[in-house]
């Protein structure tokens, strides 16, 4: 029903991945010298990509979700105890 | 440190996010329990993520990579017995209590379980608390950004305090959660290329090793002083912590990380929004395991740069040195972050130094705007209004909590003594809460008039504690030693484990005592507030990897493989 949290973090890193990876590939390499000449924007934008598309298509399962009060039990179980007690109207 | 464009953009990419989950949130905001408590309704893998993430702020990060260099791998006390053992503890034997109760913070856990005093005592130092160490740690992230990239103070906390306030304004507690899942993902994946690349400088595990035991021997210890933790622990003299192992047992790996991981609300809360009882006391346990390989990511770049400093790898990296020529310890991660990373995934590795300092930031903003409003609006100024009003002032004390912390950050730069005596009382005030706890959990006989004045006891005797003695060095002020020092100790490290052990004794001892002496509650009263008076919950019908008890058992044994690993 809710926003899956793995769907904007598989977006983001995806995003994230593709953006790095193509700099890797296509970018100046003159600053690679300070990564011990390992291109870590290619393999680690790569890794990102591969960890985005995993979560994103995880999140479509739409699982991992925070729900309404109105549809979880224990959250009802609090709002019952706030009206019982008059700490609410 | 010069960004390009690309940096710029992977930068702006996040803020996007993070602002976006906020707005996408905000029409579930529907009633105050969506707010403060997420509805309690979140699965437990996601507020086990959050609740290590509400912890890792500024003071983790770079103050973790900073205690990295100083006392080498000594510095995973701090997690393998210094919040393993207590995280298994809680996710066992504090959540029933916390969750079952239906107690919607931790301050009125104590209201339910004492009385109306110790709540507000509780609710009222945990508030001020929550907002001024905010505050600090906003004033760090600014100085931090001025020293690194030139940003201008003002900007970048600023933006930091509005872009937490938006997201936290706007989707409550769930907002801060997701964010707080997100910034613990980019945080691994920005910090974990610095540890591979420094390992490769250092011509990997052995060649750190090799380098580690210059730094030792240079500065007059043995030569594993700073690649193994617990040999040299037998004498305070012989580890660069300057603290035995009794001390750090019972002082870290019992009072203060009992104390935090088991009664602060800051992470309480995020096991509190789980689902299911199930889910809350799986939270910890769950959060345990990545906690368990955190040194890894942060404790060993703070090694690595201090091994290079003394002993030059292939890249020429070192650490610099302050104008009196000790170390810039706090520059350890950051420096790194600048020497190893190309353009691109320094705009990642900089994003997640970001994304720490604001995770720390909305946990703490969190926790201040649902103290505020259940345990001091509620109880104490409006009681009765309608579910809407709650609501409202949840978001109204958003603003003004942010507000304060921006105005705190702004004192910390003009007075900054007034901030350390500021964090020197809150030691005092929360180094008894264990005692407090663990008596009113697990002791039926104890009461309220015996938990209030042992919790004051607890703090005035963390006050003497600390008026007479001093760290070595040391002058009689800020550091201690008040009423004349009667003892010093090896270092500051020591001093402050010894405060706590003694605060929580003080406080132990006095509540048990006015507990005697005064009239015990009804036991029917303390039904599901007290270990002996309560159903444990079964766990028989559930399968294996899910049963609290068992994972806490592999969770321990983890940590016990790891410290005799790097022994």
């Amino acid at each position: 029903m809710q926003l899956d949290i793995r769907l904007p973090i598989g977006l983001m890193f995806t995003l994230l991945g593709v953006l790095l990876a193509l700099f890797g590939l296509i970018g100046d390499k003159s600053s690679l010298q300070s990564s011990l000449g390992i291109n870590v924007n290619l393999w680690w934008g790569l890794v990102m990509l591969v960890f985005g598309v995993v979560m994103f298509l995880l999140g479509r399962r739409g699982t991992a979700t925070a729900r309404l009060t109105e549809e979880s039990p224990e959250g009802m179980k609090i709002e019952e105890l706030e009206h019982r007690s008059g700490m609410e109207k | 440190m010069k960004l390009t464009f690309l940096d710029w953009t992977i930068m702006v990419i996040y803020f996007v996010f993070v602002l976006g989950i906020g707005f996408a949130l905000k029409r579930y905001m529907r009633t105050s329990t969506d707010f403060f408590l997420s509805g309690r309704s979140i699965p437990a893998w996601i507020t086990g993520l959050a609740f290590i993430s509400a912890n890792l702020g500024a003071q983790e990060v770079i103050g973790m990579g900073a205690s990295g260099a100083k006392y080498g791998i000594a510095t995973s006390h701090f997690y393998w017995i210094g919040a393993i053992p207590a995280m298994a503890f809680i996710g066992v034997f504090m959540m029933p209590f916390y969750y079952g109760s239906k107690a919607r913070s931790v301050p009125e856990y104590l209201k339910l379980r004492f009385d109306e005093k110790t709540r507000g005592f509780n609710a009222i130092s945990f508030a001020v608390m929550t907002v001024l160490s905010s505050g600090i740690s906003l004033y760090a992230m600014g100085l931090l950004l001025e020293t690194l990239l030139g940003w201008d103070f003002s900007f970048s906390i600023l933006v930091a305090a509005l872009v937490v306030l938006v997201y936290v304004f706007l989707g409550g507690l769930t907002s801060a959660i997701y964010n707080e899942v997100l910034q613990f993902f980019l945080i691994v994946f920005g910090f974990a290329p610095l540890v591979f690349l420094g390992l490769k400088d250092c011509g990997g595990w052995a060649g750190l090793q090799m380098r580690l035991a210059t730094v030792a021997t240079s500065n007059g210890f043995a030569s594993g002083a700073w690649s193994e933790s617990w040999k040299f622990m037998g004498t305070p003299a012989a580890n660069p912590m300057g603290i035995e192992w009794f001390g750090l047992a019972m002082g870290l790996g019992f009072v203060l990380s009992f104390g935090y991981w088991c009664t602060d609300f800051l992470v309480v809360q995020r096991a509190m929004a789980a689902k299911s009882m199930l889910a809350a006391r799986r939270t910890p346990l769950i959060a345990a395991i990545p906690k368990m390989l955190f040194p890894f990511l942060v404790i060993l770049p703070g090694m690595i740069a201090i091994a290079l400093t003394y002993k030059s790898g292939g890249s020429g990296f070192t650490l610099p040195k302050k104008p009196d020529g000790s170390f810039e310890y706090n520059m350890a991660i950051p420096m790194m972050l600048g020497h190893y990373f190309p353009t691109g995934m320094l705009g990642v590795g900089l994003t997640a130094l970001l994304a720490s300092f604001m995770s720390g930031m909305a946990g703490n903003v969190t926790a201040f705007n649902t103290v505020w409003t259940y345990d001091i609006y509620q109880s104490y100024i409006k009681r009765g209004a309608s579910d809407q009003h709650y609501l409202w002032m949840g978001r109204m004390a958003t603003v003004f909590g942010i507000v304060i912390s921006v105005a705190a950050a702004y004192i910390t730069t003009r007075f900054n003594n007034i901030m350390d005596m500021l964090q020197l009382v809150f030691a005092f005030v929360n180094a008894p809460l264990l005692a407090t706890f663990l008596l009113g959990m697990f002791w039926k006989r104890t009461t309220g008039h015996g938990a209030f004045v042992g919790l004051i006891a607890g703090t005035v005797g963390a006050a003497i504690h600390q008026g007479l003695t001093l760290p070595m060095g040391a002058h009689a002020g800020i550091k201690g030693g008040w009423f004349g020092a009667v003892h010093i100790y090896p270092s500051e490290l020591a001093q402050a484990f010894w405060t706590a052990i003694f605060a929580w004794s003080a406080c132990f001892l006095i509540t048990i005592l006015i507990s005697l002496a005064t009239k015990a509650r009804d036991e029917k009263e303390l039904t599901g507030l007290v270990y002996a008076l309560t159903e444990r919950p079964r766990d028989d019908q559930l399968p294996w990897y899910q049963r609290p008890a068992l994972l806490a058992v592999l969770i321990l044994l983890g940590a016990v493989v790891l410290n005799i690993m790097f022994w």
